[in-house]
């Protein structure tokens, strides 16, 4: 749930970027950090391993500016995609508002992309959210490698409820706005649609 | 706008209770952060503090370590101090859904920390207790009108590109 500081006025939305390990979800947030000028954001924290694998989360905050009289501001985090670190994912996910999830284009990837994307529903389900009642796209990453399986079969497998879908080659930076822009008008959307008028 | 009024009288009280128990534990700063690593509010001297960071890592930390209270049997801890060469740490779950972090340095003890904070923790419950159930009526209507999200949109396709 967007945080609404009513005292301070200020809205924090929470965006998690999910999908298995090197899939590129820290890649996503490192370019976006690099090119978004300083006034808009704030630091970018890591806690990893010293291999530079995400630990815990990667963690960097964006200035939206003021939206009538609301000082908004984007959270974007992302998950540790390694199986095993998946106490830390479920934690990551508490009082998300909208997801991005990362996939390795990579045809031999193609099952850790399901696991991972069935582990986010589970996770969800842990705090009795469903994913349908969250925003969130699909990224199609590493669009550029040779052994990339066919959008086709990506979306088949992956996109079953036919969200918006980007194709991205994160290391430089293609369509790593494209997708951060689109998630964060779903969820201004879902939050005014929830709002009588 | 009557809920908002309140909320932010609410708030109000709030701070009013934390900067008590800044003045009383004779901490540095306290700061109020709500279990998904967003910072409510804070008091004292923080200049030098990156806030939004700290606010997240609090949240993970703590949300990290009742993880581990699970794992041996305990519901969850409901404290956790971090002690520095000069500046420690104490941070206390408040109502059951925000966390209170309180730095302080050798002009305390940890003691008189733990005692002020369970005080100052009981009279925010109230207060936030309330506050969450005004809430759940949701106030929110009033903010995210048709004109936010217009007004959000632009600003996204000036920030992003259109």
């Amino acid at each position: 749930m967007a945080l609404i500081n009513y005292a301070a006025r200020e809205i924090n939305v929470k965006l998690v970027y999910y999908g298995p390990g090197l899939s590129g979800k820290t890649t996503n947030i490192k370019y976006i950090y690099e090119k978004l000028s300083p006034d808009l954001k704030g630091q970018l924290v890591s806690v990893e391993t010293e291999q530079e694998r995400t630990l815990f989360f990667d963690f960097l905050p964006i200035d939206l500016g003021n939206v009538r009289g609301f000082k908004t501001r984007f959270h974007l985090y992302t998950v540790p995609g390694q199986v095993f670190y998946n106490a830390s994912r479920k934690l990551i996910l508490k009082g998300v508002d909208g997801l991005i999830f990362v996939a390795d284009s990579q045809i031999e990837r193609m099952d850790e992309n399901i696991e991972s994307f069935e582990n986010m529903i589970e996770n969800l389900e842990s705090y009795s959210m469903k994913l349908e009642d969250i925003p969130y796209v699909i990224q199609y990453n590493k669009r550029d490698l040779p052994n990339v399986a066919s959008i086709e079969e990506l979306q088949k497998n992956l996109n079953k409820d036919g969200v918006p879908y980007f194709e991205a080659v994160a290391t430089k930076g293609v369509g790593v706005f494209e997708t951060l822009k689109e998630v964060a008008k779903m969820v201004i959307r879902h939050l005014s649609s929830r709002a009588p008028t | 706008m009557k809920d908002i009024k309140y909320i932010e009288e609410s708030f109000r009280k709030v701070e009013n209770i934390l900067k008590k128990l800044k003045e009383t534990s004779n901490a540095n700063a306290v700061l109020l952060i709500d279990k998904a690593g967003q910072l409510i509010t804070s008091i004292g001297d923080i200049s030098s503090l990156d806030l939004v960071s700290f606010a997240t890592l609090s949240a993970a930390d703590f949300g990290a370590t009742s993880q581990l209270a699970e794992l041996i049997g305990e519901k969850s801890f409901s404290s956790l101090y971090h002690q520095g060469e000069k500046n420690s740490l104490y941070i206390s779950l408040v109502a059951n859904r925000v966390i209170l972090a309180i730095l302080f340095d050798s002009k305390t003890t940890l003691g008189l920390v733990k005692v002020r904070t369970k005080h100052a923790s009981s009279e925010l419950e109230k207060i936030l207790d309330d506050l969450f159930e005004k809430l759940k009526v949701s106030p929110q209507k009033e903010v995210f009108d048709k004109s936010f999200l217009k007004e959000a949109e632009e600003e996204l396709d000036k920030l992003f590109g259109p």
